[in-house]
């Protein structure tokens, strides 16, 4: 049966402008900046303002991938927003930008929570619903602030940023050729319920976590597709430091210039439910027609999303000026040290 | 309408004072009041008490009976009103009981002002006066009152280059009064630069362009004027009386460097009385902030629009000035129990008209006026008061 | 205290701005009136929802070292006043630039931010603030 094309209508980015750099969060906890400078490949990460959560970088990332096509907010049928720092344990942020940007009130709404994939478990859902014939457009956005505490490795890269996708069949500037998923229970990272930071099992974050359910995921995109690394113009892995997403293209034969133009760990850190979805908007930013991606995501717990994507014709005509760049909006930046990192970061006790 | 004259004045010292509760105070106001006036408890028929926010300060709603039950006068069951309009409260009470003496309805009137702020902690004190602005648009998104007060000097300094050191002016003059008005919250002298030097509250005003948070009560005692002979030689008449509504939020004005309050309050005060901004010879004006002095001079036709930082600086405000403003030290340097402070600009014009304000005596003075303002320009109360 | 549904009704203002204008004279209201103070009685059944472009240029603005409690923790942070394109004039911090290069006049734009929170375990309040215009691709 031949499937309706489905893909990405828009999209939209956004990155809170506070950075504080590796040597600023070592200097405090006495550690050797170049160390982990060289470990992480991360030299800064993005802060968010004390006004700044999940809803307001969800609201700002919509609002961007709205601005950049001409559909009416009211036909966004389904609102999925991927986090693991939603403002409120119970309550939706995605009501929230449901109002935010006109969407409400037929509307289905949800929240989505798998460590840093949820927000490309967003974008299946909308296709699944688009291809069912359910919604005429779904918008699904992957954004954290994330949490680390303080000292801990995860301070290094633990950042704030998000990405919106609007989902459709109309006028698709990428098409979403396939999607897959692989998912086991490995514990290699959690948080545990009203607990403020995540716990981690160290290097076990690596080898039977990340690197498994990357590659996994991607030999059965591949497998499925009849595709070969070198098919793809860019790769985009999910990234929770600079070091990872190179090591695990290598391991599935990709080479570093395709994962180049999506790794943005090393400037703005991880962002978490907003990492492999920023890292596809910057491919996007720049992509032309023709151009094939693809996209794996990760999250703990653990599982991957993988994703084959051609970005079409339309994308010639798509007005990506309407909105920041993700290279704007890394630009756009003012630093900040540990003190005022601690404040904006609620590390600070009063009564 | 019959003419009014005022026969007594009470006030209390402004201050800290952690000793006196609001009961206490607005009790030995209104008590030197009644002494001052020669009257007896059983002449006065009605009381009229200005407050702002009693209810968030001390808990305490529906003061009106509270002042009457606390002097006493609760025994002959005498009509007894709380009037509120944020700082123009006093003011509004002096209108009130204006009125109602005026009209014929009452006799002799009591009317106090009255504000105890120190029974709450200093962020809270903040939180209830912002409680005068637009709570929905302009509190919801964190603006204080300074911060209101703050953007009309940024403004004015953008429009008629009015500079950071004549607003310190200001605050310099007052406090110089001050040290002469024995009731004043602040006796002590301060300098420009120990004003522009001062902790930051909302730039460009530091807390030296701030009035404090005061305790304290004023009252006076209110007559028909062809009665007002029985009880006094000194006999002091309201000759004008105006009052004047703008929009309740800052950004609700066309220009919010000029009070449209005041202009119109005044407007209706000089008419009745027929004079005219040049025969005033005093006048309390309501100086909450440095800039708000510098405004109530422009807007009440003493001097030109944008000329009230140069004015202030040539020193044509102080007590020996050809304008001079705020003898008592002003909400600035005697300090501003918000709902007391109405009462007591009043209070400190009839003892200067009498010739009793001692150090801070204006020479000759025969007309003076009172301005009262409630937030930040939403209401005005003006009086003018003269020597009969 | 600020209850949820006091925040609850003004949401289509704080999150998209959305104002009156009178038919009857044209003229735009931000917050919204349900009359018009020049048109009165004529304006009634005839102010209409307007969605505002939340673009404008500061007409004042100061910096607020000493908050009101709920906003311990933010200062110093700027607050102004924005005239809008449409006309009304707004009061909103001021947020995404150095506080030193706040200037009247500059150009702004409305952004979508947490403003105040009811303690640790109350409801959340969103709404407008600005942030200067930094190209022209953001506008």
């Amino acid at each position: 049966m031949p499937m309706e094309e489905i893909g990405i209508v828009s999209y939209g980015a956004y990155i809170p402008m506070n950075r504080i750099k590796v040597e600023e969060i070592a200097s405090t906890w006495g550690r050797n900046p170049e160390n982990i400078k060289k470990g992480l490949r991360i030299s800064e990460k993005s802060v968010p303002s004390p006004d700044e959560d999940v809803a307001t970088i969800s609201v700002t990332a919509a609002r961007h991938a709205l601005s950049r096509v001409d559909i009416n907010p009211a036909d966004i049928g389904a609102i999925f927003i991927g986090s693991e720092s939603h403002p409120y344990a119970v309550k939706p942020t995605s009501t929230i930008v449901g109002e935010a940007i006109g969407a409400t009130p037929e509307l289905m709404a949800a929240d989505y929570e798998f460590a840093c994939k949820a927000g490309t478990a967003a974008i299946q859902n909308c296709i699944a619903l688009v291809r069912a014939g359910m919604i005429k457009y779904g918008l699904a956005i992957g954004a954290d602030t994330a949490q680390s505490a303080p000292g801990d490795a995860l301070e290094y890269t633990a950042s704030a940023g998000g990405a919106a996708f609007i989902i459709g069949k109309d006028n698709i500037i990428a098409r979403i050729n396939h999607t897959c998923s692989f998912a086991t229970d490995t514990p290699d990272f959690w948080r545990r319920e009203a607990r403020k930071y995540p716990r981690h099992g160290g290097r076990f974050t690596g080898m039977p976590a990340y690197f498994k359910h990357i590659t996994e995921a991607a030999k059965m995109l591949m497998t499925k597709m009849g595709t070969k690394p070198e098919d793809y113009d860019y790769a985009v892995f999910h990234q929770p430091n600079g070091k990872f997403p190179l090591t695990v293209a290598k391991m599935l034969g990709f080479r570093e210039e395709q994962v180049q133009q999506g790794l943005l760990t090393p400037l703005i850190g991880n962002t978490y439910s907003g990492s492999s979805p920023l890292g596809l908007c910057s491919v996007l930013d720049v992509a032309k027609p023709g151009d094939r991606i693809i996209m794996v995501s990760y999250g703990s717990g653990a599982g991957s999303d993988a994703f084959d994507i051609t970005v079409t014709d339309s994308m010639k005509n798509f007005q990506r000026e309407k909105a920041p760049t993700v290279k704007q909006l890394i630009e756009r930046k003012r630093y900040i040290n540990y003190a005022v990192y601690a404040k904006y970061r609620d590390l600070l006790y009063w009564e | 309408m019959r003419d009014v004259a005022i026969i007594g004045v009470g006030i209390t010292k402004f201050g800290e004072l952690w000793d006196k509760s609001f009961r206490a105070l607005i009790t030995e106001a209104g008590t030197k009041a009644i002494l001052d006036a020669g009257i007896e408890g059983k002449d006065i028929d009605a009381l009229f008490v200005g407050s702002m926010s009693p209810g968030r300060f001390i808990g305490q709603e529906h003061v009106g009976a509270l002042v009457a039950d606390s002097s006493g006068l609760h025994v002959m069951n005498i009509p007894t009103t709380r009037v509120e309009n944020a700082c123009a409260s006093g003011g509004l009470a002096l209108r009130q009981a204006y009125i109602s003496v005026a009209s014929g309805i009452h006799d002799i009137v009591v009317v106090g002002g009255v504000e105890k702020m120190t029974d709450v902690i200093g962020g809270e004190a903040t939180d209830i006066l912002a409680m005068a602005a637009d709570q929905e648009w302009e509190a919801f998104f964190g603006v204080t009152f300074p911060a209101l007060y703050a953007m009309i000097a940024r403004r004015h300094m953008h429009e008629y280059g009015t500079t950071r050191e004549q607003l310190a002016e200001v605050a310099v003059k007052n406090h110089d009064n001050g040290l002469l008005n024995p009731n004043a919250h602040f006796r002590r002298k301060i300098t420009v630069d120990s004003v522009l030097n001062a902790t930051m509250v909302a730039d460009p005003l530091t807390v030296l362009d701030c009035s404090p948070i005061s305790d304290g009560a004023a009252a006076l005692v209110l007559a028909p004027l062809d009665k007002a002979k029985q009880y006094t030689d000194k006999i002091v008449k309201i000759s004008g009386s105006g009052q004047a509504s703008d929009s309740l939020a800052l950004h609700g004005r066309e220009d919010i460097c000029t009070f449209k309050a005041t202009v119109e309050a005044a407007r209706q005060a000089y008419k009745q009385a027929g004079v005219e901004p040049k025969d005033i010879d005093l006048a309390e004006v309501h100086d909450c902030f440095t800039i708000a002095e510098i405004l109530a001079i422009e807007d009440l036709g003493f001097v030109k629009k944008g000329e009230g930082g140069k004015a202030t600086e040539e020193g044509r405000t102080r007590i020996d000035g050809d304008i001079p403003i705020n003898p008592s030290g002003g909400l600035k340097a005697k300090g501003h129990p918000v709902g007391a402070t109405g009462i007591a600009q009043a209070a400190e014009v009839v003892l200067q008209l009498r010739g009793e304000a001692g150090e801070r005596q204006v020479k000759d003075a025969e007309i003076g006026l009172t301005h009262n303002i409630g937030g930040s320009g939403a209401t005005c109360v003006v009086h003018i008061l003269e020597v009969v | 205290m600020t209850t949820v549904p006091r925040f609850w009704r003004e949401i289509p203002q704080r999150y998209n701005l959305i104002g009156t204008k009178c038919k009857v004279c044209g003229r735009v209201y931000f917050p919204p009136r349900e009359v018009c103070p020049y048109c009165r009685r004529k304006s009634l059944e005839n102010m209409e929802k307007i969605k505002l472009s939340g673009k404008g240029t500061l007409y004042s603005y100061t910096i607020i070292h000493t908050p009101p409690s709920k906003f311990e923790g933010q200062a110093p942070y700027a607050v102004g006043i924005v005239e809008l394109e449409e006309g009304p004039r707004i009061t909103s911090q001021i947020v995404d630039c150095e506080l030193d290069k706040i200037k009247i006049g500059m150009k702004v734009e409305a952004v979508f931010r947490k403003i105040q929170e009811d303690g640790d375990t109350g409801a959340i309040y969103y709404g407008f603030k600005f942030k200067p215009v930094e190209n022209e691709s953001e506008r």
